[in-house]
């Protein structure tokens, strides 16, 4: 399938690891990406704090910009993800915004109309419309043995709409991990925020739910934290240093993107994937997958007697999509 | 024919809008009247009386009041009629305030919209039969679905006053959730101890008959002459034979979690007695776990059984009962703590939900009342008990389930006194309202239970930096301070809420009765009949009305009881005269009208070849008298004569009035 | 809400927005001050301030500094059991506080600086953000940021010049026209005086 396609800002160069990776894991699975011709940035969370009718139409603008015949455009970034699908929603629901957007983007000879555009994750595409059976089908080098955390962050769940994710606990990524051959870490932050742009408006905040996040992870004996948003990989990398030594801690949680992984699995080269611009070095992981096969178990592994006494545990649903 | 019609003002619900006055100078010169006149309250005795003395001294024959709708007072002023000597059928209501002066404001449209329908119901009026209603007795029997606190009360009852029950219950012994509690607020009474008498009583009485491990497939029938197919499953036991000694049990090799009575937080095995006071004492199979139905092996319970009761060829029954009248009393399902992730449960062992927990301080209970965590060993230092899971939340269910506060009180309770452990309580608001509850609340105050006014944000097993390991960590605003805490608890209690059964849209249709959005039964009248439906002889008490507490409920099933047994006493009841009837000479005998009958009132007389119609078992819905094809079948009261006279007699008016 | 002369209450701007009337149905229940990563920082949280707000206290509302510690995690909205739109009422709360000049400068520090670096260049410029905004905000932590500003540099993870988007001209007329209408609006809707 062929997609409209918007990196954001932070793939240029802050995330080129998720950008490299994302095209290179499109082109194994013969999906096409077509770069927006010209777009501009979303606006984060920035432009909406201070001017909501300028902060949609900067938004408008790269929906306008979506070339006639293309019906999805795919972002990777979770913040332009939601910012672009928030935008293509409030247009079609507000007819004034519309007007007034409209209006706007007249004055570059602009135009948008609502409902022309479908806006999708990156992480959605690959999983919805490629799916899990088709991504099995060109794994190379599953990643046996690894426990990965994976970590949604909050705007890929949140606030959503009919149909997506579970807002408190999605379960999409961890099944593209595990079938991509690893062991999902179950998580109970898994869509908890990594505090966004705190550490820059007050850093302690910031520490504490990131070191909150690395902690948990590590006392799980996860092996890496798996992202799709360039803004939680950059706090949880990049200020997990600075974390620790808030706390005086020593953790050291690699965190990398899904589609570094899945190009892994897909036997691509890590350089090629982007690894070494991470600041806690990945290559635990590399060296992890690189290492023989375990000899199988000479006797199987008795399962751990269950007490007599302990109380059963009630099943678990399938939350994916529940509410 | 002399018609009377008569304009209510009724107060100035119709008169606020309509010119009543001025719809009764116009009524006066319509074809056929012959005295119009306007009165502010025309159900009262006085209005009434304008009606019988103008029958008595003016000879109106005919009579029209305009006002509200027939559901408040058709009866009432057919009443009026009879009793001045005209026939109750030769009156008709015009409905001029639900259908004109509550839905307008234009007041010159109101009122000639208020005279049309004031001229079809006098043109209808004039081609009006004078009809009689037969009467029908009732048949004593009745049937009570449900076999908890509600349908046992109610089955009591009505025992007791000398008349016969059939009692059916789904589970294989009576109790329902009353019996899967502990001690009962406010007063911590054992529940069990208080339940068992009235189980043994419902059990054991002459006059009920008790169909456990039962269910209601199908009813027919109206007020007074129900018909019902009931199912008893088969248990493959014996139950002539069995002893309830329990042996099968002891040695049945397969355990499996018990998700109803113990939760899921117990076991049982697959031949099985719910709990040791089950009634009746018979064990049952569960086919889906027994090795011997899903293998052929084992049959451990066969060679054990002294008596040799196990019998795996049995089959289930079907029971064509009789009633005169039915109580639903289902009862309600917990909501599901599962579709909030953010509080863990099924996921952090130690989040409980409230049955749960019940089970687990009940000394009968899987921890023998031991208050401790899942590992079944030890006891927690810290509780926290979450409120509203699942109530008051537009997310989930919007309405509070009334009984969680005072549950959540009375385990902060048990946990005190069994675990002496520390306590918090996380609530928005504390509804205690009942008798000796506000009490029970200061109580709980006493003892020194910690309450934190703010509904629980998350529940997690992931520390922050200085937290201790270990945890569950309640994340919470504490509303009354302003600031946000996290705190630290062994074992977390989800005061789930109450919801409507399952298939309680299914149960509502097999009975003729209608459920709210939600699934709750719905009442008659919310504050003037709560145990009546608007299903004549059908009716409703407990929890499967709405969620509430255990005196409410037992009231309910007496209230019902008390309802069913004035039917009884009565002995008959008047049945609709506004029958369908078949004009044999034109039936062809194509039993389209038969196949079309909500309420089996056709039958076909194959010497004949024609449709024939049981007029006792006849609602006067009209089905078949649409949907026959060769135009047989008409139906008194609403023949096409009436219909057209209604429809000319608007029309008219407004073609006359625009 | 408004009184008699009509004169527009800070409730009657939160209700502005689409869903923000749902405000007067909050139960004061605090799952949003439960939930908010950056609860235990703000004055307010999330509950408190619509608690001012329904009792009419509007100074402290817009000085409090509540809605800029907002991370729009968006945990409020979709746990609130009333479903007010927390999240968007917190954005419109920015948007009344900086167009009433009711702002600690520093709040919107941030922000004006990132919208500086789009308005200039038509993509966010992280070199030029960073050191703006810590030279002219936060001058001390400047010198601890430099660690970090090298091993982006190092790992090719920043930027050393800007990219500027082809129709910066464009961009700039449509925000100009968008800024225009939006005050506008806000006059008509009593955000803006």
């Amino acid at each position: 399938m062929k997609y409209a396609y918007y990196p954001g800002c932070s793939l240029e160069k802050n995330a080129a690891a998720y950008g490299d990776s994302f095209k290179a894991v499109t082109d194994v699975l013969s999906q096409e990406l077509v770069e927006l011709e010209d777009w501009n940035c979303c606006g984060a969370t920035e432009y909406f704090s201070l001017d909501p009718l300028p902060a949609y139409a900067l938004l408008a603008r790269n929906l306008a910009l979506v070339p006639p015949g293309l019906t999805d455009l795919v972002a990777p970034c979770s913040a332009c993800y939601l910012n672009l699908y928030k935008t293509e929603h409030h247009l079609a629901e507000r007819p004034q915004l519309n007007s007034d957007v409209n209006a706007a983007l007249a004055e570059a000879h602009l135009s948008y109309k609502p409902g022309t555009v479908r806006v999708r994750h990156a992480l959605d595409i690959l999983v919805e419309d490629v799916g899990y059976a088709e991504i099995a089908l060109h794994i190379k080098q599953p990643l046996r043995g690894l426990r990965l955390v994976p970590y949604y962050g909050c705007f890929f769940v949140r606030p959503g709409g009919l149909g997506s994710h579970n807002p408190e606990y999605p379960d999409v990524l961890d099944r593209l991990l595990e079938t991509l051959g690893a062991t999902t870490v179950d998580f109970p932050l898994k869509a908890a925020c990594c505090g966004g742009h705190m550490p820059q408006i007050n850093p302690e905040t910031a520490y504490g739910l990131i070191y909150e996040l690395i902690a948990t992870a590590a006392s799980r004996e996860a092996d890496a934290i798996i992202t799709l948003c360039p803004m939680c990989q950059l706090n949880l990398d990049v200020y997990q240093a600075q974390a620790n030594d808030h706390f005086g801690t020593h953790h050291s949680m690699p965190v990398l993107y899904f589609t570094q992984v899945m190009g892994l699995a897909f036997g691509l080269s890590p350089q090629a994937m982007g690894f070494g611009q991470e600041f806690i070095s990945a290559q635990s992981i590399l060296d992890k997958l690189a290492a023989p096969p375990p000899p199988p178990e000479e006797e199987p592994k008795k399962k751990p007697q269950r007490s007599k006494k302990a109380l059963p545990m009630p099943r678990k649903i399938e939350t994916g999509q529940v509410r | 024919m002399k018609t009377g019609v008569y304009i209510c003002h009724c107060g100035s619900n119709i008169a606020g809008t309509v010119d009543c006055a001025e719809v009764a100078r116009w009524a006066g010169e319509l074809e056929n009247v012959a005295v119009s006149r306007d009165y502010k309250f025309m159900c009262s005795s006085t209005g009434q009386e304008l009606i019988e003395k103008d029958i008595q001294e003016l000879g109106v024959d005919r009579v029209v009041v305009a006002s509200c709708s027939p559901h408040m007072h058709e009866p009432t002023f057919r009443g009026a009629c009879e009793r001045a000597g005209v026939n109750p059928y030769m009156f008709e209501m015009a409905n001029i305030r639900e259908h004109c002066s509550w839905v307008h404001t234009d007041k010159d449209e109101a009122t000639k919209k208020a005279k049309a329908l004031v001229a079809a119901a006098v043109g209808r009026v004039a081609r009006h039969q004078p009809l009689t209603e037969k009467r029908a007795p009732v048949n004593k029997n009745t049937l009570v679905v449900g076999g908890g606190v509600a349908g046992i009360q109610a089955a009591l009852e009505i025992a007791n006053a000398g008349y016969h029950v059939y009692l059916v219950e789904r589970e294989p012994s009576l109790g329902g959730h009353m019996a899967q509690l502990d001690k009962t607020f406010p007063t911590l009474d054992c529940s069990a101890c208080i339940l068992t008498p009235r189980i043994f009583d419902a059990g054991n009485h002459p006059n009920i008959t008790l169909l456990s491990y039962s269910e209601v497939e199908k009813v027919s029938g109206y007020i007074g002459n129900f018909r019902a197919t009931i199912r008893k499953k088969a248990r493959y036991v014996n139950e002539e034979l069995c002893t309830g000694c329990g042996v099968c049990q002891e040695k049945c090799p397969k355990q499996v979690v018990d998700e109803v009575f113990e939760a899921g937080l117990g076991y049982r095995k697959a031949i099985y007695r719910p709990f040791p006071q089950a009634v009746p004492k018979y064990p049952v199979i569960d086919r889906v776990d027994c090795t011997f139905f899903q293998k052929g092996t084992c049959k451990a319970c066969q060679k054990f059984c002294p008596t040799g009761a196990i019998d795996f060829n049995q089959q289930d029954t079907l029971l064509q009962v009789e009633i005169g009248n039915i109580i639903l009393a289902t009862g309600y399902d917990l909501f599901d703590a599962r579709r909030i992730p953010q509080y863990g449960y099924s996921r952090f062992p130690n989040v409980f939900t409230s049955l749960e927990f019940e089970r687990m301080t009940n000394a009968a209970g899987p921890t023998e009342g031991k208050v401790v965590l899942r590992d079944g060993v030890t006891t927690p230092k810290t509780v926290g008990i979450v409120h509203c899971v699942g109530s008051r939340d537009l997310n989930y269910n919007e309405y509070c389930s009334k009984v969680c506060c005072m549950y959540s009180l009375k385990f902060a309770h048990m946990v005190h006194e069994k675990a002496h452990a520390e306590v918090y309580n996380f609530y928005i608001d504390m509804r205690t309202p009942g008798k000796g509850y506000e009490e029970f609340y200061h109580r709980l105050m006493d003892e020194g239970n910690h309450f934190v006014r703010g509904r629980v944000a998350s529940i997690a097993e992931a520390t922050r930096y200085g937290e201790p390991e270990g945890k569950l960590i309640v994340q919470v605003e504490d509303t009354l301070i302003g600031e946000q805490r996290r705190i630290p608890v062994d074992m977390v209690i989800l005061s789930a809420g109450l919801e409507p059964r399952h298939d309680a849209q299914a149960i509502a249709r097999r009975f003729g009765i209608s459920c709210s959005r939600e699934g709750w039964f719905i009442e008659k009248h919310p504050k003037l009949d709560p145990v009546a439906t608007m299903t004549d002889g059908v009716f409703i008490a407990g929890c499967a009305q709405g969620p509430r507490d255990i005196p409410e409920t037992v009231a309910q099933g007496a209230a019902a009881a008390a309802r069913v047994l004035s039917i009884i006493d009565k002995g008959e009841v008047l049945v609709e005269a506004a029958t369908a009837i078949v004009a044999e000479m034109n039936c062809t005998g194509c039993q389209q009208c038969i196949s079309t009958c909500p309420y089996t009132a056709i039958e076909y007389l194959a010497d004949k070849q024609k449709a024939h119609v049981i007029e006792a078992l006849c609602k006067g819905c009209g089905t078949c008298t649409a949907a026959c094809p060769s135009k047989s079948i008409s139906l008194r009261h609403f023949d096409d004569g009436q219909l057209l006279a209604e429809m000319f007699g608007a029309m008219e008016a407004m073609f006359e009035l625009a | 809400m408004a009184n008699e002369q009509h004169e527009v209450t800070l409730y009657d701007q939160v209700a502005a927005i689409p869903g923000g009337e749902r405000l007067k149905s909050c139960l004061q229940c605090g799952t949003c001050g439960g939930s908010c990563p950056s609860g235990p920082d703000m004055d307010h949280t999330p509950r408190d301030i619509f608690a001012m707000i329904l009792a009419g206290k509007r100074e402290e509302v817009l000085k409090s500094n509540t809605f800029w510690y907002c991370v729009s995690c968006y945990y409020c909205t979709v746990r609130c059991p009333q479903q007010i739109p927390i999240t968007a009422i917190m954005y419109q709360l920015k948007h009344i506080a900086a167009g009433n000049k009711a702002y600690s400068a520093e709040a919107t520090a941030f922000s004006q600086t990132f919208i500086n670096m789009v308005e200039n260049f038509g993509r966010g410029f992280e070199l030029g953000l960073a050191t703006q905004f810590y030279l002219l905000n936060r001058p001390l932590a400047a010198v601890g940021m430099m660690p970090m500003a090298l091993g982006m540099l190092t790992r090719g993870r920043m930027a050393l010049l800007p990219t500027r988007i082809k129709d910066l001209n464009g961009l700039r007329a449509i925000l100009r026209k968008a800024k225009q209408i939006a005050r506008q609006r806000d006059l008509e809707a009593g955000v803006r005086a």
